[in-house]
Formats: C-alpha cells, sequence, structure tokens
C-alpha cells in the first residue's frame, strides 16, 4: 500500500522520466482525486489529479478562471504583477458572460469543417519544410526545421500575422511561457508583443484583409486594445502548442519503434494517434487553475468559496479509473475523453485546427525519413521542464 | 434516441461534429451545433451518446 501524501503537498514538477508525470502525482492519484496543496504564493488550496473530478470542476461554473481570483501553482515571476494585468481580450481568463462575447466572434473561424477546407494548405506547408529539410544538413533540430514553422506558418496566414515578424514574437512568446525569465523579461516581452499586435490592428484597419484579424478589425465588436490582445492569445496559443506536440510526440515515437511503424505504414491509425500523443504527453503540465466561488463538495471533500484548485491535467489523463494501462503509449486505444485540450467553456478554441496540424504533419515526417532516429542520446535531449507548455528545446535529429 | 441541441450553451469545439458529422454539424457564423439529424438509426446510437459525454459545455442530451 502506498503512503497517503504528508498534506499539504507542493505542486510536483521533478519528472524522472522524459515522458511521465512526476511520480509522486502518480501516487497520489492512488489516495484520492483531491489532495490539500499549498500554492506558490503560500494559499492553502487543492491538487486534483482524477479524471472524473477535473472534467467535473472544469465545467463547474461555480468555479471561476479569471486571474485575480487564482493562486499560481508554481513559483511564477509576474505572480504579483498579474494581480492582475493580462492585457483586454485575454478571454481565456475570463468567465461567463464576458467570455462567451470573444469565443462567439471567433468559434466560426475554427470549426471542423473550416479546418478541413484547410487540410491542402496544411499539407503544403508540411512538405515544404520536409522538402527544406532534406535539402539540408544533418543532423537537423526537428523543432526549428519542422515542429516549429508548421504550425508558425498555418497560425500567421490564418490570423493574418507576417510570417517575416516572426523572429520577434517568437523571442517574446518563449519568454512569456519560461518560467526561468526575470519579472522584468517577462513584462518586456507581453508589452512588445502587445504593441507589436496593437500595430498590426492599425495596419489591418488601414488595408482590409481577408483573414481573421482583418474580419475581427471590419466586425467592428471590439475595440483595438481587445483585438490587440485576441490575437496575441490566438498567436501564442497558435505557437507554443501543436509545436511541442510534433516534436515531443516525435521523440516518444522514435522511442517506440513498434508504434511509430503503426503511425507511419497505417493511415488509419493517425486520428487515433494523435489523441494518444495528446493523452500520453499531456504538454499543458502546470495548470489550470480555478477557484471557487462558492462552497463546493466534491469527492468527499469540502472545498470553501476562495480556494484554490490547481490541475495535473497528466495525472488525470493517466487515470488508471478512465484509461487500462495509463503509462502505455497505445496508439490504437480508444483515447478520447483526455483533458489535454480541457473541459468546459475554455475548452482548446483551436482544437480542430491542432489535430489536423497533427494528423497531416507526423505520418508525413515519419513516411519521408524512414530511417528518422535521435542525432544524440535521449538523455542529453533538453526538455522543456520549466516552461509551462512542456516539449523539447531542440531535438537534432539524423536519417 | 431524441437528441436535443443547446445552442445557447454551445461553445463550438467541434467535438460532436467531429464524433457523429452524419447528426452533428457546426453553423458557418458562430460554430455552433447545427442538429442535421435528431432523431438516428439506432446504429448511431454509440456514436451519438460518446459525443454527447464529449461535449465540453453539457449543450447535448440524449433519451
Amino acid at each position: 500500500m502506498t503512503e497517503a501524501p504528508s498534506c499539504p503537498v507542493t505542486f510536483p514538477t521533478a519528472r524522472r522520466h522524459l515522458f511521465d508525470p512526476p511520480g509522486e502525482v502518480l501516487q497520489w492519484q492512488r489516495q484520492g482525486a483531491l489532495h490539500r496543496m499549498t500554492f506558490a504564493d503560500g494559499h492553502l488550496g487543492w491538487l486534483l489529479t482524477g479524471h472524473s473530478a477535473a472534467r467535473a470542476v472544469l465545467a463547474d461554473n461555480r468555479f471561476s478562471n479569471r486571474t485575480e481570483l487564482t493562486h499560481p501553482p508554481v513559483p511564477h515571476p509576474l505572480a504579483r504583477q498579474e494581480n492582475r494585468q493580462l492585457p483586454p481580450g485575454f478571454f481565456l481568463r475570463m468567465d461567463q458572460p464576458e467570455h462567451t462575447r470573444f469565443r462567439r466572434l471567433l468559434t466560426g473561424q475554427f470549426t471542423v469543417r473550416r479546418m478541413r477546407q484547410l487540410e491542402p494548405r496544411i499539407e503544403e506547408i508540411t512538405s515544404d519544410r520536409l522538402d527544406a529539410m532534406e535539402r539540408g544538413d544533418r543532423p537537423a533540430d526537428l523543432v526549428q526545421s519542422f515542429a516549429l514553422p508548421i504550425p508558425s506558418l498555418v497560425i500567421c496566414e490564418l490570423l493574418g500575422v507576417p510570417y517575416g515578424d516572426r523572429a520577434q514574437f517568437q523571442r517574446d512568446s518563449a519568454a512569456l511561457l519560461n518560467l526561468d525569465s526575470s519579472a522584468e523579461q517577462m513584462s518586456a516581452a507581453l508589452v512588445d508583443l502587445m504593441a507589436y499586435m496593437r500595430d498590426l490592428v492599425l495596419r489591418k484597419r488601414a488595408e482590409p484583409a481577408d483573414d481573421l484579424l482583418g474580419g475581427l478589425v471590419a466586425g467592428g465588436e471590439l475595440d483595438d486594445e481587445e483585438l490587440a490582445g485576441v490575437a496575441l492569445l490566438l498567436l501564442i496559443a497558435g505557437h507554443e502548442t501543436t509545436a511541442n506536440m510534433l516534436a515531443l510526440g516525435t521523440f516518444a515515437l522514435l522511442r517506440d519503434p513498434a508504434q511509430l511503424a503503426l503511425l507511419r505504414d497505417d493511415p488509419e491509425v493517425a486520428d487515433n494517434a494523435v489523441e494518444e500523443l495528446l493523452r500520453y504527453l499531456t504538454i499543458i503540465h502546470m495548470g489550470p487553475v480555478r477557484t471557487a466561488l462558492e462552497d463546493v463538495e466534491l469527492d468527499g471533500r469540502l472545498i470553501r468559496a476562495g480556494e484554490s484548485v490547481a490541475f495535473s491535467l497528466p495525472a488525470a489523463n493517466r487515470d488508471p479509473e478512465r484509461f487500462d494501462d495509463p503509462d502505455t503509449l497505445d496508439v490504437t486505444r480508444p483515447a478520447t475523453g483526455h483533458l489535454s485540450f480541457g473541459h468546459g467553456i475554455h475548452q482548446c478554441l483551436g482544437q480542430q485546427l491542432a489535430r489536423a496540424e497533427m494528423r497531416i504533419a507526423y505520418p508525413a515526417l515519419l513516411r519521408r525519413f524512414p530511417g528518422l532516429r535521435l542525432a544524440v542520446p535521449a538523455e542529453e535531449v533538453p526538455m522543456r521542464s520549466h516552461m509551462t507548455i512542456y516539449g523539447v528545446h531542440r531535438l537534432p535529429v539524423t536519417w | 434516441m431524441d437528441i436535443k441541441a443547446d445552442t445557447d450553451r454551445c461553445i463550438g469545439a467541434g467535438m460532436c461534429a467531429l464524433t457523429v458529422p452524419e447528426v452533428f454539424d457546426q453553423s458557418e457564423e458562430e460554430g455552433t451545433v447545427v442538429l442535421l439529424d435528431a432523431d438516428p438509426p439506432a446504429s448511431r446510437e454509440t456514436a451519438v451518446r460518446r459525443a454527447v459525454q464529449l461535449c465540453p459545455s453539457g449543450a447535448l442530451s440524449v433519451s
């Protein structure tokens, strides 16, 4: 029998294995779904590790996602300043009905059908990147040559952000997600990014454009600050998520040749393999967080109004009550129902775009380079342990 | 089967249209759920129930 956690715990971040959540969080999960947890600012709240309880809280409007109400699970450079100056338009951190106003303006742009219409263009972009890799040097860094450019090009085209400006916004975006950044570095990155977006909004106003941001500008529902905030949120979300899934997913497949072969050789496997990689890798690994607006009973415990609940989505997605043999990567298992895109009203707006990108990019890479392999020992791959989104900083590969 | 879809609750995640495109679609403008077939053949019941379960906003029900 495993020991019950000594109460209260802190948010576990130290991984012992490349792809597994920290071991203790999986041990605690066997004791129950909810655990008392001390947040980085000293707040006594809860850590949630169970799949069904996580689903319930994420869909419960008695819990708020507003920044000024939530406490940071891990030390964050902007923990104080974030009290709480997010740009207007960051609807990710709004509750209803404010959230609905923004989301409704965008959902039509990310439907399953719209994303299917984008597929030929995603295939073209993917193929161009693979051609460039073939012409380039070996070994190559898969992050810079493949995993980052594909979602970056796609979201830039969709939003109407000039890809040529990427050096600036990719650097700032990385600084914003790096928990080792100083408060000054992080604030400066946010200021720069908002300035860039404000300028872009003005350019769209001067020269109407047939892209998502141009459409929002022409729609006239949002003011310029809100437009800049929405555009920035979509740009960061569109970049940092799929890029990390593509690189980390490839790394996981290279470590498991049988699973890699299934995805490479059978086109029917791709849809499900994407869901399983999302489940198994769960790159959103330091939250989300919600705060109870009233007393709520859950799993036999009482969460009091004002207490924050931090989710371990990697643990919830390895919950043996929801997924059989959860620590095994199995691209043929039924993996839908994972929480990697969240749940409730904030479930990822761009999830159908992310699915399309991964469904196209993984098999295309594995088929183009059947001899793809790591160019360094696995333990030398630099992992993004101190980034709010997990993945690899670089993935040296050859073929 | 009697399927109900609440477009006010819907957040346009698209899980229903992804899971059973024969039964659910999304509107062009807002991306919210469009019920194509409120009483589909029994052969689709498992898929419909999965879509109801996957819906993140609780906008769907089936009885």
